[in-house]
């Protein structure tokens, strides 16, 4: 397994671990992150290596945090490493754009990992852009090599031009592994700064903001030279064709494509206009290979424009390229009558069989399973709308539950639920994770209490930041580098914003969370319901789960698949006629034991 | 020379732990590797795929489709499912040992005849090599070690460019120590038998 803290050697690394490794080969002293996938290892690493490498890590209560603290080590004269995934970037875009104004005194970079073909995202949105609007530097790596050896370029560069740097990544970047060679670990870069003050750029009052603007944009035709002169822009191979391309789509490139001269690009905000143009210059046709959006392509129009260059530019803009989905091998094919592209296989026919889908589910035992069969049964024919969030119980909407009409974003369904509540006659139930709770839920709460909106929201606090990989939140406290917090009590928060009905269920207990629920539903007003229980796989994962199980007692079962219909746990398995568990599956929670109208189910030591 | 293995099954087979290991000895025979793994949610009981791509001179982590050199099924629905990665040139070591979706094990839907998903491939294949891992990690002792003798299996198809001792190696270096034994018999199991297969 990999060891990120050995002296040298070449070893087998995820991206990620490739990243982690980075930061200590960068003398990054400081970093921060709300967990997101394709990021989240880089915090369950920090977790474990931080302390001994030397550096302060911490779980923020969301990006926008993890970006401002990051910032303040960074004015500070102490290299620091924000970092999440593209969608948190949004969260984070507020300190974002002004922090560019200010800039920083030691590297600063602060990490995006885009998720083309959504592998585990709500949307594709190219984070690319977001340099542009920002006015900050951006490098892209295209593999787990890259990923560590260009973060400490991207420090240096962060620090000659005393601005953050945008580190943007993508899915298989982050979740490729690959054999990556290690360089040295930096150790003189200090653990302490000293925050020098400077109101004229620190403050951004308008009166200094917009002279905070006029530097901004000389450090950034600063960075355009650095650019030009960077070795993470390279010209590799010869043809009369050239291919310019940045990222993942590069391995591409050069795995299937052949005789093309290719422009690869790693330094990507600002592009070297001038090596581009020189790039293009005689070519007799130019392909910009990239995925999501036309973020190079457009610049490379924009620079044959002010070049006077008249050139065919094959991309997205003419249709070679698509702007969907994520790039592989198979989209090569798409330049085959442009340029030599390896001969595509030809792949066995598909079956033309039904085979039953396997998408992922909910845990067996999973205490999301209870609190959604006792809400179903809570609401009965009451029409409703289910508001939901950003987490393991999204899966939610998979029947039988159905309890996920409406998914936009982190503490999205609480805001939501609000305006439905005002907009509709149906009830607003918004359900909201623990995390996601302290990410961006106490805040669209207080609006509804201050609007007075009549909602309930139902908080699964399963003691874990769950479907990222199990990190530490808020509402758990935190027990790593050496240091120790309690935890924030949900239920004390909501309490202390005014919340009138608040009540803490056990949701293995479904029949009890069926009243409280009722109780809810009915409330005039905003009703919290804390539906406490912590994720099996984190007891399994710490070796604190108690050895139970289910056993259906056949004589007493009158097959009427209660438990089947309502909990729907995989460890429940119907053969022939009978209900009976699978004891490799079941952990013995008791949800099918208490909705069987017979009580023919029951739980063993 | 360039060799690429597709790793298919369920989130909890061991898929991950598969390919570190087909990984690792390929980089320790001196190849260069390049892999993609499914993290995050598709971990939740899902369809599973892993690429491993080893070689001279390998830099992507995606395979084209169609072009497998070796498509490992960890699972019969998701080999078949997942023909399409390979060829009719492509070797196929296929465990004939199910795990049912949730909607089957509830009753709510079925899952094919093990012969109908078998003859799927055979049909457009003849390099097709089955085994019953399950069954024979029972036998070695323990359901679990099903993905040593998979491993071990893929020792001995035909053409595969890594030594039996080294696959051997790595695995039980990546296991825990207190199950060694375990998964040694199960990996040896498992060479013999597809040895017995040609």
């Amino acid at each position: 397994m990999a060891d990120l803290l050995s002296e040298s050697g070449k070893q087998l690394l995820l991206g990620n671990e490739a990243i982690t490794r980075g930061l200590f080969e960068a003398g990054v002293r400081f970093a921060s992150t709300y967990p997101g996938t394709p990021s989240s290892e880089v915090g369950n690493l920090l977790e474990e290596y931080s302390e001994r490498a030397g550096m302060y890590f911490e779980f923020s209560s969301n990006e926008k945090t993890a970006v401002e603290v990051a910032a303040a080590a960074a004015s500070s004269g102490v290299r620091s490493f924000a970092f999440m995934k593209h969608v948190g970037l949004n969260v984070a875009a507020d300190p974002l754009m002004t922090l560019a104004y200010s800039g920083v005194r030691a590297g600063m970079v602060i990490m995006s990992a885009d998720d083309p073909s959504a592998h585990s995202s709500q949307n594709e949105q190219d984070n690319r852009y977001y340099s542009t609007l920002a006015l900050i530097p951006m490098v892209e790596p295209s593999d787990p090599q890259e990923a560590k050896d260009f973060l400490r370029e991207a420090y240096a560069i962060s620090e000659k031009l005393g601005l953050p740097l945008l580190y943007r990544t993508t899915t298989r970047v982050n979740h490729a592994r690959a054999d990556v060679v290690l360089g040295s670990i930096m150790t003189d870069t200090p653990l302490k700064g000293h925050f020098e003050k400077d109101d004229r750029h620190f403050v951004n009052i308008p009166a200094f903001a917009v002279h905070n603007r006029v530097r901004l944009l000389e450090r950034m035709k600063q960075a355009a030279e650095l650019s030009e002169a960077s070795p993470l822009n390279r010209i590799e191979g010869e043809g009369d064709i050239g291919v310019i391309t940045s990222g993942v789509s590069y391995c591409y490139v050069k795995e299937c494509v052949s005789g093309v001269s290719i422009l690869k690009l790693g330094f990507t905000n600002p592009l070297p206009e001038k090596k581009i143009a020189d790039f293009i210059r005689g070519r007799k046709a130019v392909v910009v290979v990239e995925e999501l959006e036309p973020f190079l392509e457009d610049q490379v129009l924009r620079i044959c424009a002010q070049n006077g260059i008249s050139v065919h530019v094959y991309g997205k803009r003419d249709g070679t390229l698509p702007r969907e989905w994520e790039f592989s091998p198979d989209t090569m094919q798409r330049l085959k009558d442009i340029v030599t592209v390896y001969p595509a296989p030809v792949p066995m026919k598909g079956t033309e069989l039904t085979l039953p889908g396997r998408p992922p589910s909910l845990c067996a035992g999973c205490p999301h399973r209870g609190i959604y069969a006792a809400t179903k049964r809570a609401v009965g024919k009451t029409p409703v709308v289910y508001c939901s969030d950003i987490g393991c119980y999204t899966l939610g909407v998979q029947p039988p539950f159905g309890t996920a009409d409406f998914i936009i974003c982190m503490g999205g369904g609480a805001g939501a639920a609000g305006g439905f509540a005002q907009a509709t006659d149906q009830k607003a139930i918004a359900f909201i994770g623990d995390s996601t709770f302290f990410h961006a839920g106490v805040q669209p709460l207080t609006s509804a209490l201050f609007n007075r909106h009549n909602i309930v929201m139902v908080i699964l606090d399963n003691r874990t930041t769950a479907m990222t990989g199990h990190q530490p939140n808020p509402g758990t406290g935190r027990h790593f580098g050496g240091i120790d917090t309690d935890s924030v009590d949900i239920e004390s928060v909501v309490k202390g914003i005014g919340v009138g009905f608040v009540r803490t269920v056990d949701p293995y207990d479904v029949l009890s969370c069926v009243k409280v629920m009722r109780e809810a539903i009915e409330y005039d007003g905003v009703a919290v319901v804390i539906s406490k229980c912590p994720c099996p796989l984190l007891l399994k994962k710490e070796r604190t789960l108690a050895k139970k199980v289910c056993y259906v007692d056949q004589d007493k079962c009158v097959r009427c698949y209660t438990c089947l219909r309502t909990i729907a746990c995989p460890a429940l398995i119907k053969k022939d006629e009978r209900v009976e568990v699978d004891p490799s599956q079941c952990i013995g929670c008791g949800m099918c034991a208490n909705v069987c109208p017979k009580k023919s189910i029951e739980v063993r030591q | 020379m360039k060799y690429s293995v597709q790793i298919v099954g369920v989130g909890g087979q061991g898929v991950l732990l598969a390919s570190m290991v087909l990984g690792t000895a390929a980089m320790r025979a001196g190849y260069k590797v390049r892999m993609s793994e499914v993290h995050g949610m598709a971990q939740r009981g899902g369809s599973v795929l892993s690429t491993l791509r080893f070689g001279d001179d390998v830099v992507s982590p995606l395979e084209a489709t169609g072009g497998a050199d070796l498509i490992m099924g960890f699972e019969p629905m998701e080999t078949v499912r997942s023909m399409k990665l390979g060829s009719r040139d492509t070797a196929v070591l296929m465990n004939l040992d199910p795990v049912y979706p949730g909607n089957v094990a509830a009753g709510f839907d079925t899952y094919p005849g093990i012969d109908v998903l078998l003859n799927e491939i055979k049909s457009r294949n003849d390099h097709v090599v089955t085994v019953e891992a399950t069954e024979i990690a029972l036998k070695a002792g323990k359901a679990v070690a099903a993905n040593a003798v998979m491993i071990g299996a893929v020792a001995a198809m035909k053409g595969f460019p890594l030594g039996r001792d080294l696959l051997k190696e790595v695995l039980l270096e990546t296991v825990p120590p207190k199950s060694t034994d375990l998964n040694s018999k199960a990996f040896d199991m498992g060479y013999e038998a597809v040895s017995k297969h040609d």
